[in-house]
This record gives C-alpha cells, sequence and structure tokens, in this order.
C-alpha cells in the first residue's frame, strides 16, 4: 500500500520557479490547442464532404503562408503540452521522477517539434 | 428499519484484515455509536479515536463505506441502506492500529506548507487592525474554518498518486496565512507550495471539496495559490 508523507520530498531537479511556469506553460499551450483542434477539425469535415482527393488537399496547401503559420502554432502548442502533461502522468502513475523523467520529455518535445514542422513543411513546400 | 447492522471492522495496522460484528441498531445512531458498541461491549481490544462527539474536534474521522467521513456526524440511514456498513481508518495515512491511522504525515506537510503563522510585533506594540471587510480577509473567511481532520486529505487521489503532494489541508493553511496581512513570511511559504509536490500539482478533482465536512473549498483556496504564484514566478520573485 502506498502510504503518502512516509518519505521526505526528494530535491527537486527543477526549480521551483520552472515548475510554476511549465505549468502554465502547459495552460496557455491548451488554449491554443483548444483552438487549433477545432479549426483543424472543422476544415477537415468541411473540405472532404464533396470527396476532396490528398492531390486537390496538398494543391491548396502548398505555398500558404495562412495555413503554415496556423500548422506550426498547432505542432508548437503539441510540442510544449504533451511532454509536460505527460510528466506529471508518468510520474503519477509509473513513479518516474528526477532528471531522467525531465530529460526524456525534453527529447520527447524536439521529437514532436521535429517530426511535426517536418511534415508542415513537407505539406506547404511540397518537401 | 433492520433490527441488526452488520459491520466489518479493520483489524491490525497496515497488513490487517475485516472483522465482522452484528451491532444493534437504534434510533438516530451514528457510526461512532455503532464503533463505541463494538470496543464497549463486543470486543475491548479495538482502537479508535474520538473526543468531542459533536464535530469540533475532527478526531473521529475514518473511512465509511468506502468515503471519509466524521463518524460522530454520520447517521447510520444515511450511509448504510442494507444494513452493512464497512469501517476502516482514513485512507493516504500509515495505520496505527484498527481504526486509527497515524496523523503525522499530514501535519508534517503543513509543517512544509510553513502553516505556522509568525509575524512581527512584539506585545508592547498595538494589536493589527484587520478590516473585515478588506479583499484579503474575506478570501480567507471560509479557509480559516478548517479543523485539521485529514477527511480531504484521505478523499485527494492526487495525495494518493504523488506522495510527496502537500494536500489540500496544508495547501488550504497556506492560503489563510498568505492572506493574512500580519504573517512575514509569505514569499518564503509561496516557495514552499508552489510547483510540483505543492499547487500546481492539484487536478482540480475536487475530491476535497466534495468530502470536507465543514463545507468548505480547499480547491479554491489552492486555485487562489496557484494564480498568486504564478504572479510570483512572472515576476521573479519566486
Amino acid at each position: 500500500m502506498n502510504v503518502p508523507g512516509e518519505l521526505s520530498p526528494p530535491a527537486p531537479t527543477l526549480r521551483v520557479r520552472t515548475q510554476v511556469l511549465l505549468w502554465a506553460a502547459q495552460r496557455v499551450s491548451a488554449l491554443v490547442l483548444a483552438v487549433c483542434v477545432l479549426v483543424h477539425l472543422v476544415t477537415t469535415i468541411y473540405a472532404i464532404r464533396n470527396g476532396l482527393s490528398a492531390a486537390e488537399i496538398l494543391s491548396r496547401t502548398r505555398g500558404s503562408v495562412g495555413w503554415s503559420a496556423f500548422y506550426a502554432i498547432f505542432v508548437g502548442a503539441i510540442a510544449v503540452h504533451a511532454p509536460i502533461g505527460l510528466r506529471t502522468v508518468l510520474s503519477e502513475t509509473l513513479h518516474w521522477r528526477g532528471r531522467s523523467l525531465d530529460a526524456a520529455m525534453v527529447l520527447l518535445a524536439l521529437a514532436l517539434a521535429y517530426g511535426g514542422w517536418r511534415a508542415v513543411y513537407a505539406v506547404v513546400a511540397g518537401g | 428499519m433492520k433490527r441488526v447492522l452488520h459491520v466489518r471492522v479493520w483489524r491490525g495496522a497496515r497488513d490487517g484484515h475485516f472483522q465482522g460484528f452484528e451491532v444493534p441498531r437504534h434510533e438516530s445512531q451514528t457510526v461512532l455509536d455503532v464503533v463505541t458498541h463494538i470496543q464497549r461491549d463486543l470486543d475491548p481490544t479495538l482502537s479508535y479515536r474520538f473526543a468531542c462527539r459533536v464535530g469540533m474536534c475532527g478526531s473521529c474521522a475514518m473511512t465509511v463505506n468506502g468515503k471519509a467521513r466524521w463518524t460522530c456526524r454520520t447517521q447510520v440511514t444515511t450511509v448504510s441502506k442494507d444494513g452493512r456498513l464497512d469501517i476502516a481508518p482514513l485512507q493516504n495515512l500509515p495505520v496505527i492500529k484498527d481504526l486509527v491511522a497515524d496523523m503525522a504525515p499530514f501535519f508534517d506537510k503543513w509543517a512544509r506548507a510553513k502553516g505556522q503563522f509568525r509575524g512581527d510585533r512584539t506585545r508592547k506594540e498595538d494589536f493589527a487592525r484587520i478590516r473585515p471587510e478588506s479583499t484579503e480577509r474575506r478570501l480567507v473567511d471560509e479557509a480559516i474554518e478548517c479543523i485539521g481532520c485529514g477527511v480531504c486529505y484521505s478523499a485527494c487521489d492526487v495525495v494518493r498518486w504523488n506522495p510527496h503532494y502537500l494536500g489540500p489541508a496544508a495547501l488550504n493553511r497556506a492560503w489563510t496565512l498568505h492572506n493574512d496581512a500580519r504573517d512575514v513570511r509569505r514569499a518564503e511559504r509561496l516557495a514552499a507550495v508552489a510547483g510540483d509536490a505543492g499547487c500546481h500539482a492539484c487536478h482540480t478533482q475536487m475530491g476535497c471539496t466534495e468530502r470536507c465536512p465543514k463545507h468548505l473549498s480547499p480547491t479554491k483556496s489552492i486555485s487562489g495559490l496557484k494564480r498568486a504564484a504564478l504572479e510570483a514566478a512572472l515576476k521573479g520573485q519566486l
């Protein structure tokens, strides 16, 4: 049985100010994601309602500054939001804490940002 | 109304078991009455804790049919429709014996949250004057009524998942002192209660607020601390 309080708290690996700013970053990124997900879903449903092909979609997104900015922000919000949330989930469910967890989450953030922005580049610029 | 209650009571410490008892049913019977009957008439070795019996001291809190409650203020009729009761010690705390939980970790966290008042006036100085209608005083009108029974701590899932989390009661106490104009450790306290083991670990599930026998809202106090800590962090004061 897990008995909270039996353990003295470990020395925090992140400064308290950093922990609080991460918490704030997750809330702000959640706000951005709420808007992005809504726009993405509505646009997707609207775009394919008459059976739009992938090629037709790409023809509309290629070179679009607006869509590239939108999805670049979308990916950025994901790269911020997901690792911070997963850090909490992992520490609460698997009791994984400390530097190794923080390092893993930084790597996850970088991977999400790289993969996402690369996909945005491919869709918008055709690379 | 059934004439007999079938009661299962936790016996032992961390590794214990439930023991069954049959207790005569009475009008207006509280869960504390049931436990007292077992100890006085059926098994004098049963250990439990109580003092005032009228909801003032908070020492008789136990887990009744899975939920943390004050046993003195809980009528059997409100928790047992089928004549069965499971009574266990408070959750999220070590068990000393039977129904007695060790409150030390609970109050250690009050200390970690810097729950002690510290002023800077001497007895030679005049009283501090706090206007009852001032914003800071009104923010803690409810919160200062906490009597430290531990029900919220026992009901909190985040305490269960994160053993370092300070918990609703300690954070509620910190919030009252944060708004106390006489206290001189507000910045230090804010740093102690912010972050992963403090107020920012709260998921706002409101188990504490739902279960608080005094109908207080530790969730509200915790939200206040979150905002205050964020403001301090943005100003570089944390």
